[in-house]
């Protein structure tokens, strides 16, 4: 059984308490202690500036050409915290219900109240470096709601919430750069973890201009290296997005925790073709002030998908506003998994509203309408035509999703103010990440996860505006403090020699794995296995799971691993700039790293979140949770035979365990 | 959907000391891809004659990251205004078009290969100053400061600005003077970035003239060029602050 460390005490003092009783490291000390941060994305940056700030000596790697360009970037909605400036009943508590009762009661409460304590101090620090947030006329900060919580306290930069927040950590990571306190290191991919004694002390790295494979040494290795939704190739993740340094620290022994509890976003725009690189989200705030429906008739439905008909030609009495009507409630902004799911339902039964059938409208004319009288009454604009009240609502629509609009615009061709968006649910996040304890910290003596990398906070699905609020939490509040569980054990440690045999052997490894790919010589791209991968983890462990598929599904992963072994081509060198050979490594993981979602998802004979199983759902076809069987966290050591389960239960003292309704 | 039969002539050039060239490639795509999805179909289509692949930087593929850095047609981020390479449709070219693509070109940006550049110099100018001095944890609660919304509104467009470096690329001094004015504005706007924007601004000049931009001399092609729509005011805003530091002495 693990062990997660939780501190004793009432849920409300568990961290306060904690925090002043964790061993400090002096800063004479500090100065002699160095740490490796792998990753720049909001968990990385802000980890790698704050541990720069309190004096101890980090190395920091991307494998981008700067640390501004990692994901976290793309982020559009917000950021959620618990000030309750909106006055609404919003406290601690009940964000921290809300994050529970949204991971649908599979994440550990102890963390959970410690991230909703820290996205307080979040948003004070983010205004301290210059994130421009939006405010109200009186200079305040301003809120708005998101999927999932019934307050308004999610926090914004238009829809560029994530971009404004990465800004902010890697210009405080820019600072340390600059003070000397950081040592960064561009274009490094990890592609080994070093372990000396058990304990990690270094990871090896390919640089991606040169291909030389080099060693870097530390005390302890925080790995900040995001999620593997591009497992599904087709996802809202960046293209270079990768499992490669959690995967290798997984051979090396970590566990990897609930794999297949991965987060399909209900509002993306569709697949258009084969050729299709990536999806593209539409930020969840969209679901606002956007209804979401299909049509009641299916000659309707079949009429649009031909392009004989348009969505705006449909009387409203023929509109199916399919979650206003299963979720009163919530309407709209039930929880991702709940709409996407949803949207399957109605496409599945024929209702879909594109030429694939695999899209829902997503319609704005409502809340053009309404934000236009209101826009009117404000300017004391009496007697305007309907054409009027509709031009003032779209600037305020503008105003408020302008940039996504745009977009949807670029890449669909089609004005979303006139026409209803359409939308389908994409792979988007993954909850499930390497096991930590409370400290942040693998089964690995000094292997440190933060961010998406890890499985702690979000359960079995993410709420909407709670993947930043976790990253910057784990980064600027949680591993300053709990890193030193593990370094004032190390003070007299002295450095470590990258030339030692461990180092030796790790880089010996890894040029091995890359020549084993360079000499298969044989005839399909690293991408194109991708891309079969890809889809048989959609088939078979996507939005919804069955046993028979998902041995189906692993069987095939393995049959393609052994074909990639066989017929992989990647052209050019070891020691040259080769994007093609980057790829080949990474795909080379996703392999294993699908087989054991696969063998996770068929352990878990229940549905919770995002992960559906058909055999477990109610006489209504919602998900139906097994509490008795499956209040774990399944934790996985890998075996390229049979991967080995370790179980971490899951203890409930403040939260009653309820089915959860959003009707 | 309707297929385009394109040639595609690009810059290939193999390490940053090499001279490069230019190669002619046919592609058939279709109106609905994305110039890098038109870009991963000449490249698959290397890979499986045993060639190498055209090297080009690109990540999110949503317009934001920054990371991709072409010249199509001549232009930074190709044809459409305000627009990403990455958010740029083939619908927006001819049936039979030779579309011509390059690195961007400026002496601080050397090529590495083919299409990639080296733009750590942004990087370095933002470890110069670019930043607020507080450290984690030392903030006041985030409504201390009242902020009018429209100079918050303003200080957000400057600090939209993605770190792509087309307006390098666009100008025909190779000044940075858009990218560094862009934040140099967006933490002046704010109260508490005007705290040390004094400092802020020599140190972020001079590093800028240390690698090698070229000078202002108010072309305005930054601008246009610029996917984000960051102003030229910034520029003027950087000037004013620039002046006024030097006549307080710092």
């Amino acid at each position: 059984m693990l062990d997660s460390k939780i501190p004793s005490g009432h849920i409300s003092e568990k961290w306060t308490k904690y925090k002043s009783e964790i061993p400090l490291v002096a800063p004479n000390n500090k100065r002699k202690l160095e740490i490796i941060v792998v990753g720049t994305g909001l968990a990385g940056a802000a980890a790698a500036a704050s541990l720069g700030e309190l004096g101890y000596h980090v190395k920091c790697f991307t494998f981008h050409d700067s640390p501004r360009r990692a994901h976290s970037i793309a982020a559009q909605g917000g950021i959620n915290a618990a000030k309750n400036y909106s006055n609404d009943g919003d406290s601690i508590y009940r964000l921290f219900y809300d994050t529970i009762k949204g991971g649908d009661y599979r994440a550990r409460e102890g963390n959970v109240h410690r991230l909703a304590e820290a996205s307080v101090d979040i948003i004070d620090q983010c205004v301290a470096q210059g994130v421009p947030f939006a405010r109200e006329y009186g200079g305040l900060l301003e809120n708005r709601s998101f999927g999932g919580v019934q307050v308004s306290r999610t926090f914004y930069a238009r829809g560029q919430t994530g971009q404004q927040l990465l800004i902010g950590a890697y210009q405080a990571l820019s600072r340390q750069i600059g003070l000397g306190t950081v040592q960064m290191y561009n274009r490094h991919e990890m592609i080994e973890l070093v372990l000396v004694d058990g304990k990690a002390r270094g990871i090896v790295t390919r640089n991606l201009l040169t291909g030389a494979i080099e060693s870097h040494s530390a005390h302890a290795v925080v790995l900040a290296t995001g999620g593997y939704g591009n497992v599904f190739y087709l996802s809202t993740n960046a293209m270079t997005c990768n499992v490669t340094a959690a995967w290798r620290s997984v051979r090396k022994g970590a566990l990897m925790a609930n794999p297949c509890f991965t987060q399909i976003h209900p509002t993306c725009i569709p697949v258009s073709g084969e050729y299709q690189s990536k999806l593209t989200l539409m930020s969840e705030s969209l679901r606002n002030d956007g209804r979401v429906w299909v049509p009641k008739k299916k000659e309707d439905a079949i009429a649009i998908q031909q392009g004989k008909l348009k969505g705006v030609n449909i009387k409203e009495e023929d509109r199916d506003y399919f979650l206003e009507r299963r979720y009163p409630a919530f309407g709209n902004l039930v929880p991702r998994d709940v709409a996407s799911r949803a949207a399957k339902v109605e496409c599945d039964k024929g209702h879909g509203v594109s030429p694939t059938g695999l899209a829902v409208f997503l319609d704005f004319s409502a809340a053009i309408e309404r934000y236009g009288k209101t826009e009117a009454n404000k300017q004391g604009l009496h007697n305007l035509s309907k054409e009027q009240i509709i031009e003032l609502g779209e600037k305020v629509v503008s105003a408020k999703y302008g940039n996504l609009f745009e977009m949807y615009d670029k890449i669909t061709g089609e004005n979303p103010y006139k026409e209803p968006m359409k939308i389908y649910p994409a792979v988007h996040y993954t909850m499930g990440g390497l096991w930590v304890d409370y400290n942040l910290e693998t089964n690995i003596p000094g292997l440190f996860a933060l961010g998406e990398c890890n499985f702690s906070d979000h359960g079995a699905n993410r709420l909407g505006a709670s993947a930043l609020m976790q990253g910057l939490a784990d980064g600027y509040f949680v591993i300053p403090y709990t890193i030193g569980t593990f370094l004032s054990k190390e003070i007299s440690t002295p450095k470590f020699d990258p030339k030692g045999p461990a180092f030796v052997e790790a880089e010996k490894a890894a040029k091995d794995r890359i020549q084993t790919l360079l000499n298969i010589k044989g005839n399909q791209t690293a991408e194109s296995f991708h891309r079969r991968l890809g889809k048989i983890m959609w088939d078979y462990c996507g939005m919804a799971r069955n046993e028979e598929g998902l041995k189906k599904g692993r069987q095939m992963i393995r049959d393609l691993k052994a074909e990639f072994y066989k017929d992989l081509f990647v052209p050019g060198n070891a020691d040259e700039f080769n994007p093609e050979l980057e790829k080949a490594l990474r795909v080379a993981d996703f392999m294993e790293h699908g087989e054991l979602m696969m063998v996770d998802a068929l352990e878990r004979n229940e549905s919770c979140g995002g992960h559906f199983r058909e055999e477990s759902v109610t006489e209504e076809g919602e998900a139906k949770r097994n509490d008795e069987s499956f209040s774990y966290v399944a934790a996985w050591e890998w075996d390229d035979n049979e991967p080995k389960l370790h179980k971490e239960d899951l203890v409930f003292e403040y939260i009653k365990l309820v089915t959860r309704s959003y009707k | 959907m309707s297929d385009l039969h394109l040639n595609i002539k690009v810059w290939r050039q193999n390490q940053k000391n090499d001279s490069g060239h230019f190669e002619t490639y046919k592609v058939t795509a279709n109106e609905h891809m994305s110039f890098l999805e038109m870009l991963d179909v000449l490249n698959e289509q290397l890979v499986r004659e045993k060639k190498d692949p055209v090297a080009f930087e690109h990540d999110c593929r949503e317009g934001i990251c920054g990371t991709c850095s072409m010249v199509i047609n001549g232009q930074p981020h190709g044809p459409l205004a305000a627009t990403t390479t990455c958010q740029l449709h083939m619908r927006f070219f001819k049936e039979g078009e030779t579309i011509v693509v390059e690195p961007f070109r400026a002496s601080a940006f050397p090529v590495l290969k083919d299409l990639v550049v080296d733009r750590s110099s942004f990087d370095r100018i933002i470890q110069s100053g670019g930043f607020i001095s507080v450290n984690t944890g030392q903030a006041p609660d985030g409504n201390a400061i009242p902020i009018e919304k429209d100079k918050a509104g303003k200080s957000f467009e400057a600090a939209a600005c993605i770190g792509c470096g087309a307006c390098v690329a666009a100008c025909p001094n190779g000044s940075a003077m858009l990218f560094t004015s862009a934040k140099v504005t967006h933490l002046g706007l704010l109260p508490q970035g005007k705290v040390e924007e004094e400092k802020r601004v020599q140190a972020m000049v001079a590093q800028m003239d240390k690698e090698g931009f070229g000078m202002c001399s108010n072309i305005g092609a930054c601008e246009a060029e610029c996917p984000k729509e960051i102003k030229l005011e910034n520029i003027a805003y950087l000037n004013r602050a620039y002046l006024k530091s030097v006549f307080s002495g710092e």
